[in-house]
């Protein structure tokens, strides 16, 4: 085991903390909706009930690739109890067109064959027909009594099996697509190539004293909510339909169900329920479109609520990936050049976030030669979607260990390898745009100045390991109204699915603009008929973006306030004055609170209500160092985290508890990335731990404490300096623990997750090749 | 003048050129302006009145959600980039 010298720091200081110029921001009051999630009184999805309302279920195909030659549903409308039954032939067939989805976009064709399989199943789990019923009972047993005939096809089960040129494909249609919408000439499983390039590589990587090139597997990992998937529908007799559901963003399901069943955006309404978890996974919709033509069919409201089989099954997993990274140093650690190639399954349809994997692979770093290359690969497993930093993860875990490996050979510290190279402001990233005010190094020193860094690490068979990690956030669109009620209090009504606790995150960014507390405010969470446009909870955006709605919406009340008070004292407008702490000030020592100005509204001039959007798209880049001890069994192969540190560039972190849980639910979520998630495959397609006895995820007696480290670099695009905190804390854990293991045990880990069976393999490997 | 970063996919479509500086006000302008040098290269970033299909503009370092009508300024650097997704 190497011994790395210790380097006097060279990165800047941890900045103080910005929240204390606040009154409110920075602080930690009690989540609004706290009361009802632990009464037990939110309502979810499942918990919908309405009059009438019958029961939906699904018929899903067995196999993984498979040609439908007909389905007959005969036996089963013909079940007593039956309502609905419903096929491709219920649903339009939209031609392909992309569905702006404020982020990303969607083939509306594609999406319309995931939702309901038309020509060909392309996973198993894929959606064939659905049924309404009475009761859920006789729902599923008409599910059962459809008959599909079929041509079974060999599966495509892996990236690199669909890139070959003899692979089966999937989609007949698809031909892949370069930037600008150029186009091959043959059918082909690769639906995109991406390509970044920035500088010479072949001269970067002749500068370099060190060039490791490494190639990378990991594996398909689901978000693992708790809450399945579900909707309930109900088509009313003038055309309109109003969907319940457990979203990540009310607006984009409506509009995506709006696509998909050839209706105006006005006629559907969307209801966002509390979410039990969504990381990206609850983007697409899958229900919706179904209960709403079940519904139609019908003349009754309909719920389907999806089992946990068919959420793994069926749902988006974040994608395998083959990746390979190769890196050049010159002596003192300068990074020379850098190269990647990645390929990220899909799944059924393209969409795979390779994209942001190539423009992650090195965003932590000052590259000043590079080149990388990206395919989205369509494969027969469920059609991938968002996950915590989508891409980045998967690009991490390749960089970060290549990154080790360089810091081994050239005897550098790995915290003063990061800071020499660490990106900056002015950066330029390969992908083209320059960086403005990050916090990567910050985060960097904020390590190496953590009690944990300068604690030794003892006993045998332990190794301590760092990674760092990048995303970029999103800005997008957001509304909030806001009502100054006569006791003095505000109601906001926002658009973001709360996922996070992020409506107390709002409504404190509000509190503040208006110098009141956060508990004078009550945030709800709108449906698309009672909010403007907001884009999706994820992103990282809300708070951020929404956060800036509710800031735009404080400064109208501000303004009309004011104009109250003028009223109030027969004075201008321009003679009061608005203070930090809510009161209003006028000539003559005049002075009036929020609270007692509130219950004089009526006799001002009436009600007072502000409005707030935000299109503002500053959200900061968001950087992530850790640092992790890790022990390992060498009789097992197990690995058991023993200490975890986890310092983040948070900007300005408004509700600090809920920045600490981001970085600790991120960081969870990476270790169970690491050590254990992978939908394990048959050959014919067929997942086998389809269940979270059999999927292994982390629990509470996997992990220590996580020490989250907040790094405070307020973002200036922001008024409050506000950075996306919630999905770059899942990005340097795999890296970070590979690299522990190596330290441990003295072996590379190439492949995810690093499962007991798979280290030991290793650790065996190499014990046999030691000679003696 | 607006310097215009060419994808390097499109670059062989500019004479391999990486960035070009092309006069206009807006994204719009930038484009046209772009495709009278280099003719053909236009349809790549705008279907119409819009821009591409999952591309965006960054100005700077900002992601536009104007697209065709936003505003860049005679020192603004434009990328045309795919557009991501969060989760």
């Amino acid at each position: 085991m190497t011994t790395i010298p210790r380097k006097k720091p060279d990165t800047p200081s941890v900045p103080a903390p910005a929240t204390k110029k606040y009154r409110v921001i920075g602080t930690r009051p009690i989540r609004h909706d706290g009361v009802d999630k632990v009464t037990g009184q939110a309502k979810y999805g499942a918990d919908v009930q309405l009059s009438g309302m019958l029961f939906g279920a699904t018929l899903r195909s067995p196999h993984a690739h498979a040609k439908i030659l007909s389905i007959d549903t005969t036996a089963a409308a013909a079940l007593p109890g039956v309502r609905a039954v419903i096929t491709r032939e219920d649903l339009p067939d939209p031609h392909h067109r992309t569905e702006e989805l404020g982020e990303g976009a969607v083939d509306i064709a594609h999406l319309s064959r995931n939702v309901m399989a038309r020509e060909k199943a392309l996973y198993r789990g894929h959606v064939v027909a659905a049924v309404a019923a009475d009761d859920i009972n006789t729902a599923e047993e008409a599910a059962r009594l459809i008959r599909v005939e079929c041509e079974v096809l060999p599966p495509v089960l892996s990236v690199l099996d669909g890139m070959r040129d003899d692979a089966p494909i999937l989609l007949d249609s698809l031909r892949t697509q370069s930037i600008g919408g150029a186009k091959s000439d043959r059918p082909t499983n690769i639906a995109r190539h991406f390509r970044y390039e920035k500088g010479n590589v072949a001269e970067g990587f002749a500068k370099a004293k060190v060039v490791i090139e490494r190639s990378f597997d990991t594996a398909t990992v689901h978000q693992g909510y708790i809450e399945p998937h579900n909707a309930t529908a109900q088509w009313n007799a003038d055309g309109h339909v109003t969907i319940w559901t457990s979203t990540q963003g009310a607006f984009v399901a409506r509009d995506q169900v709006a696509g998909l069943l050839g209706m105006p955006v006005s006629r559907i309404k969307v209801v966002p329920m509390e979410i039990g978890g969504g990381f990206g996974g609850k983007i697409a919709v899958y229900l919706e479109p179904l209960a709403a033509v079940l519904s139609r069919k019908s003349g009754r409201p309909v719920k389907l609520v999806m089992d946990r089989t068919s959420v793994f099954e069926a749902t988006g997993p974040t994608p395998a990936s083959h990746v390979r990274v190769k890196i050049g140093a010159d002596e003192s650690g300068r990074i020379t050049a850098a190269e990647a190639w990645l390929a990220y399954e899909a799944g059924a349809f393209p969409g795979s976030p390779i994209n942001p994997g190539c423009m992650c692979v090195f965003a932590c770093y000052d590259v000043p030669h590079g080149r990388v290359d990206g395919y989205d690969v369509v494969v027969n497993k469920p059609r991938t979607n968002a996950y915590r930093a989508p891409g980045a993860t998967n690009a991490a875990m390749a960089t970060e260990t290549v990154i080790d490996e360089i810091c081994e050979q050239l005897q550098i510290d790995p915290l003063d390898f990061r800071a020499k190279n660490a990106a900056r402001e002015g950066t330029r990233r390969i992908d083209g745009p320059v960086f403005s005010r990050i916090g990567m190094a910050e985060t960097v020193t904020a390590i190496r100045e953590s009690e944990h860094w300068k604690s030794p690490l003892g006993g045998p068979h332990r190794g301590r390991g760092v990674a760092s990690g990048f995303w970029f956030n999103a800005g997008l669109q957001s509304s909030a109204t806001a009502t100054v009620n006569t006791d003095g209090r505000v109601s906001l009504v926002e658009g973001s699915t709360d996922i996070g606790g992020s409506r107390t995150g709002i409504a404190m960014q509000l509190a503040e603009t208006l110098g009141i507390s956060a508990e004078d405010v009550t945030p709800t969470v709108a449906d698309t008929d009672g909010v403007g446009y907001t884009d999706v909870t994820g992103g990282s955006r809300v708070t951020y973006a929404t956060g800036w709605a509710a800031y735009e919406a404080g400064q109208d009340i501000r303004r009309q306030m004011i104009e109250r008070a003028a009223v109030l004292w027969d004075v201008t407008p321009a003679q009061v004055t608005y203070e930090a702490d809510g009161t209003l000030h006028g000539p003559d020592e005049r002075r009036i609170t929020f609270r007692e100005l509130a219950a004089k509204l009526a006799k001002t001039g009436g009600p007072v209500t502000g409005r707030g959007i935000s299109t503002h798209n500053q959200p900061g880049g968001a950087f992530a160092t850790h640092l992790v001890d890790v022990e390992i069994d060498p009789e097992t192969g197990k690995v058991t985290i023993l200490r975890y540190s986890a310092a983040q560039d948070v900007g300005t972190a408004i509700h600090p508890s809920y920045v600490e849980g981001q970085v600790q639910g991120g960081v969870v979520q990476g270790i169970g990335w690491a050590l254990n998630e992978e939908y394990v495959y048959d050959a014919s397609g067929r997942m086998r731990n389809a269940s979270f006895l059999d999927y292994r995820m982390p629990t509470c007696y996997d992990v220590p404490p996580i020490d989250p480290i907040l790094v405070e670099v307020p973002n200036p695009g922001h008024p409050f300096g506000v950075r996306g905190v919630g999905e770059v804390p899942i990005v340097p854990p795999p890296a970070a623990i590979a690299n522990a293991i190596y330290q441990a045990v003295g072996v590379r880990m190439f492949r995810l997750p690093m499962s007991p069976p798979r280290l030991l393999h290793e650790i065996l490997a190499k014990q046999n090749n030691t000679p003696g | 003048m607006p310097r215009v970063f060419i994808p390097p996919q499109l670059r062989t479509l500019a004479g391999g050129a990486e960035t070009v500086d092309v006069s206009g006000e807006t994204v719009r302008e930038v484009i046209d302006a772009l495709d009278a040098m280099f003719p053909g290269i236009g349809r790549h970033f705008r279907d119409g009145d819009a821009l591409r299909g999952g591309l965006t503009v960054v100005i700077d370092a900002d992601v536009s959600p104007r697209g065709l009508l936003q505003k860049v300024e005679p020192e603004s650097e434009v990328h045309f980039l795919p557009a991501i997704g969060g989760g």
